[in-house]
């Protein structure tokens, strides 16, 4: 289980395959975990493109003609989408977006890539078993995009899987399901998650450089840190529910399915006697924490972002750090939050309703922490600092909307509701897809060489922006006007959302817009990544933190000699200095200028 | 200009945690199987709670003698695991090899045993699915059993192939065979939860 | 622990010996004290004592726990707390269901018979 480079060849004369694809060394295996994401985000944004077609011209085919004839007629008969493959694709999307896309790019990639930087050290505690996790998730996300093409297509009781649909749909024992191949896949997933979580953990106590004290470390290490246990402690109750899921359909088991359950008006010929609760107990238990591992990095990269832009240091790094310490903690026991609909007694939601209120309170000193960083700052807007502007506004839009779906009476209006949708949303799309926007343009010099072609990076901004908006802020109305989600004619039938109907079209072209505006971004990136203008520093954004304190890019090894860490890590505008920051890498040249004291 | 890198503490411990780093790894690591076991016995809390009915493990046709030994099984290789611990910290590969051999020979003997009593179900037509207490005996025995095989397959390489590193870093070798011995000794931990509580538990 | 030397190595291994006797002993107990009929929740908490008593002498000494440093005791601790908290809370909520005393979760617990003769279900075969 340990390993390291002892008797390393030189890293230059490995082969191409060793050097590039089952490489140990945390920069290859952080780009290989983003360009894969970065895939996978592309492909879960189509899978909602084609449903926003449905939702916005409801039974009418879609004038694609080489899409519609590549889907087939099981999927689009006559061009119009099945109620079934509709469901695939919101089950589908749900999960590539979340399991595939996002926690990848912000824990897998950024946190393979900057963790071990910014904390001194030369790689990753573990850095075959780095290689082996990045792998696994490979794999998984292999058998997720396979499901597709099994008979009865992909996954389709949507992301959540509850039980007892996800359990006879179909009903078949073979593995090659679509539900069974997305519990299949999750546990993959899973496994890559833990085993790079105990990585992350490692590397962060273990192999700071030396002066690199906890209340030295950047915001998005410590943010990294939190994930990290999320990840460790609460996606194995969702493993052991995965597996009693894949014996329930498998083997005919009963842990989810109750007895005198009557499909298709047949009894099932099982034991009976499990609990569709115990599912969805055993999947929030982690799908809550889940939503902290999207937002927590997310937070982190807006932090190193803001300083830097600013000029100045983070308002309240104590209070940023004791609060996402305990909002870590507090993930853990909200969950039962997206059960109040269940039938739960009052007691029970009233004790879920209270933590769920108190876990606002940290995310709230969080936002304002960063938001008052601005105050009397030296503001440059550049690229990455307009997407963790942006964040800041879009990020509050999605927490204020969870407060109501937090409160358990509030909540039996907009349960199961578009207005969920929309809160979910603004808080993952304007705003972790923001912060994870501003971290590649923020990081991109670093890791290439190569300057991101600024007009672009900016027409990229305010379209994403505005087209977001587009999409999500008719949600919440809808949702308030009791549109359910997960309709396949966008709530079509039914006569309360008639008045609102109109805004699945504005969603939709607001969506279609939005995927051409990301066109910008990807000609942007590959563009810059040949064919862009070098970098001339290797510190060229004037930061603090120890990833600038390497060539460009880093070699294998990271920096030329070991670093050493004399002060915080957000050391700008120091009274009495020459130039506007102070590297963590620098010693303070004049014994009264800093208090160097190694604190703790 | 690309160098050797070392990543430090594999071998010695870090000053201010008083640890190495794959002794950190596996705790988080064995803090993971904790909440996976955990959430398991949860779901054997709450199904049982909920039953009206619930069998006795003697009623249902699991052996306690049989368990009993597998339970007496995998205390030995405990003790031989941390033997062949102990055996490396005296310098000693041959008697390392000794205790090692006898540590897979305990989980190669749980396994048989585990595996005619599956046989021994199936052949009486009980299966997972004929009840709810069957449903989880399988899924916990079967999922514990997928461990000690992990263990036996970590073990069996460190007994063979992975033993060479003695010759040329004996205290990193050390803390290998250390922290396998840690999660061999959580899979009998678990064990030591699971033989009382599938087997030994009155039914209602 | 890199630095232990030749005698407190012997004597740790008589600790060894000393926790197996102990470690089969309880295991017997164990399974004698289940011949007598103690009811359900006496056994259970019987069962659960000596249980942990056995685990914790496992982690203890084979694990070397009692010597270990902070950073492992605080993951523990936390680990602890929040299956505490699943099984705890699930419970909890289990017990305050709306409706029926007993909620939804007391139904008769079905039982497929021991021989299939027709099923549906060839998975066995699988």
């Amino acid at each position: 289980m340990t390993d390291a480079h002892h008797h390393d060849e030189h890293h230059d004369e490995l082969p191409f395959w060793r050097h590039y694809i089952f490489s140990t060394d945390h920069k290859i295996i952080g780009i290989q975990y983003g360009l894969t994401a970065l895939v996978f985000l592309f492909f879960g944004f189509c899978l909602m493109m084609l449903m926003r077609w449905q939702l916005a011209y409801p039974g009418k085919p879609l004038p694609i003609g080489f899409l519609v004839k590549w889907l087939g007629d099981s999927r689009m008969p006559g061009g119009i989408m099945a109620p079934e493959f509709y469901n695939q694709l919101g089950a589908m999307h749900g999960t590539v977006m979340v399991f595939l896309g996002v926690v990848p790019l912000a824990v897998g990639a950024f946190g393979n890539y900057i963790v071990p930087l910014q904390v001194g050290a030369q790689d990753m505690a573990f850095p075959k078993l780095n290689m082996s996790s990045y792998w696994v998730y490979f794999i998984g996300g292999v058998v997720m995009l396979c499901s597709f093409f099994v008979p009865g297509g992909s996954a389709q009781s949507g992301w959540t899987s509850y039980a007892p649909l996800s359990v006879i749909t179909p009903q078949s024992h073979s593995l090659f399901t679509g539900q069974s191949m997305w519990l299949t896949g999750m546990v993959f997933l899973i496994t890559s998650s833990l085993l790079g979580s105990v990585n992350t953990i490692t590397t962060i106590i273990q192999l700071r450089a030396k002066g690199l004290t906890w209340m030295r470390l950047p915001f998005f290490v410590w943010a990294q840190l939190v994930t990290g246990f999320l990840l460790l402690l609460a996606f194995p109750p969702l493993e052991a529910a995965g597996v009693m899921q894949l014996m329930d359909r498998m083997a005919g088991t009963s842990f989810f399915l109750p007895s005198g359950l009557v499909v298709g008006g047949k009894a099932l010929y099982v034991s009976g006697g499990g609990s569709a609760l115990l599912w969805q107990h055993l999947f929030w238990f982690l799908a809550h924490p889940e939503v902290y591992v999207l937002i927590l990095p997310a937070m982190g990269i807006v932090g190193e972002v803001i300083a830097n832009n600013t000029r100045k240091p983070l308002w309240g790094y104590k209070s940023l750090v004791y609060s996402v310490i305990f909002l870590g903690f507090m993930s853990f026991i909200v969950w039962a939050h997206h059960m109040f609909l269940t039938g739960m007694g009052t007691a029970v939601n009233a004790f879920f309703q209270t933590t769920t209120m108190i876990i606002s309170i940290p995310s709230i000193i969080i936002l304002t922490a960063l938001i008052l960083s601005l105050w009397g700052g030296s503001i440059r807007f550049t690229v990455p600092m307009l997407f963790a502007l942006a964040f800041l506004p879009m990020f509050g839009i999605g927490g204020l909307t969870g407060l109501p779906l937090g409160l358990a009476s509030a909540d039996i209006h907009l349960h199961d509701t578009y207005y969920v949708i929309g809160h979910f949303h603004y808080v993952v799309a304007p705003g972790t897809l923001f912060a994870l926007f501003a971290g590649i343009y923020y990081w991109f010099p670093k890791a290439s060489g190569k300057q991101m072609n600024e007009t672009l990076g900016k027409w990229h901004f305010w379209g994403s922006l505005i087209f977001m908006n587009g999409i999500f802020l008719p949600m919440l109305i809808q949702g308030l006007a009791g549109v359910s989600r997960r309709l396949y004619d966008g709530g079509a039938s039914y006569l309360h959302a008639e008045h609102v109907l109109y805004l699945n079209k504005v969603m939709s072209h607001s969506a279609w817009s939005l995927a051409v505006v990301q066109l910008i971004f990807i000609v942007n990136f590959f563009w810059s990544l040949f064919g862009g203008r070098k970098v001339t520093s290797d510190n060229p954004w004037e930061a603090t933190t120890l990833e600038w304190d390497t060539p460009t890019p880093p070699p294998h090894g990271n920096f030329l000699k070991i670093p050493e860490v004399y002060c915080g890590p957000y050391e700008y505008s120091v009274p009495g200095e020459e130039r506007d920051f102070h590297p963590q890498w620098e010693p303070y040249k004049k014994p009264g200028d800093q208090n160097n004291q190694e604190k703790k | 200009m690309s160098t050797a890198i070392e990543i430090p503490y594999n071998s010695t411990e870090r000053p201010d945690t008083g640890l190495y780093n794959a002794k950190l790894g596996v705790w988080l690591f064995l803090a993971s199987e904790v909440m996976l076991f955990g959430a398991l016995f949860s779901t054997y809390v709450l199904l049982r709670t909920g039953a009206d009915t619930w069998e006795n493990g003697a009623q249902i046709g699991l052996s306690i003698p049989l368990a009993t030994i597998n339970t007496l099984v995998l205390i030995i290789s405990s003790v031989t695991m941390v033997m062949s611990w102990a055996s490396l910290k005296m310098k000693s590969l041959g008697r390392y090899k000794f205790y090692m051999g006898l540590t897979i020979l305990c989980g190669v003997v749980f396994l048989i045993i585990k595996g005619f009593e599956y046989a021994h179900k199936f052949e009486n037509g009980i299966w997972p699915s004929t009840s709810t207490f069957m449903a989880i005996y399988f899924t916990m025995t079967g999922l514990h059993g997928l461990h000690v095989i992990g263990g036996l397959l970590v073990n069996s390489y460190l007994w063979g192939p992975g033993s060479k590193m003695w010759q040329t870093d004996p205290e990193r070798f050390t803390n290998r065979i250390e922290v396998a011995g840690l999660y061999w000794h959580f899979v009998d931990l678990v064990w030591i939860f699971l033989f009382p509580t599938l087997y030994l538990l009155p039914g209602k | 622990m890199s630095d232990i030397h030749h005698e407190d190595v012997h004597s740790h291994v008589k600790t060894y010996i000393k926790v197996f006797v102990a470690l089969a002993v309880g295991t017997l107990i164990t399974v004698l004290a289940s011949n007598f009929h103690l009811g359900i929740v006496v056994g259970i908490i019987v069962a659960l004592i000596i249980a942990t008593v056995k685990g914790s002498l496992v982690a203890a000494f084979f694990m070397h726990l009692s010597a270990e440093r902070k950073p492992i005791y605080w993951v523990l601790i936390l680990t602890a707390t929040f299956v505490v908290v699943m099984v705890g809370l699930i419970m909890f909520a289990r017990q305050d269901q709306q409706g029926s005393q007993q909620g939804i979760f007391a139904v008769p617990q079905g039982h497929v018979p021991a021989h299939h003769a027709e099923t549906p279900e060839e998975a066995h075969k699988e």
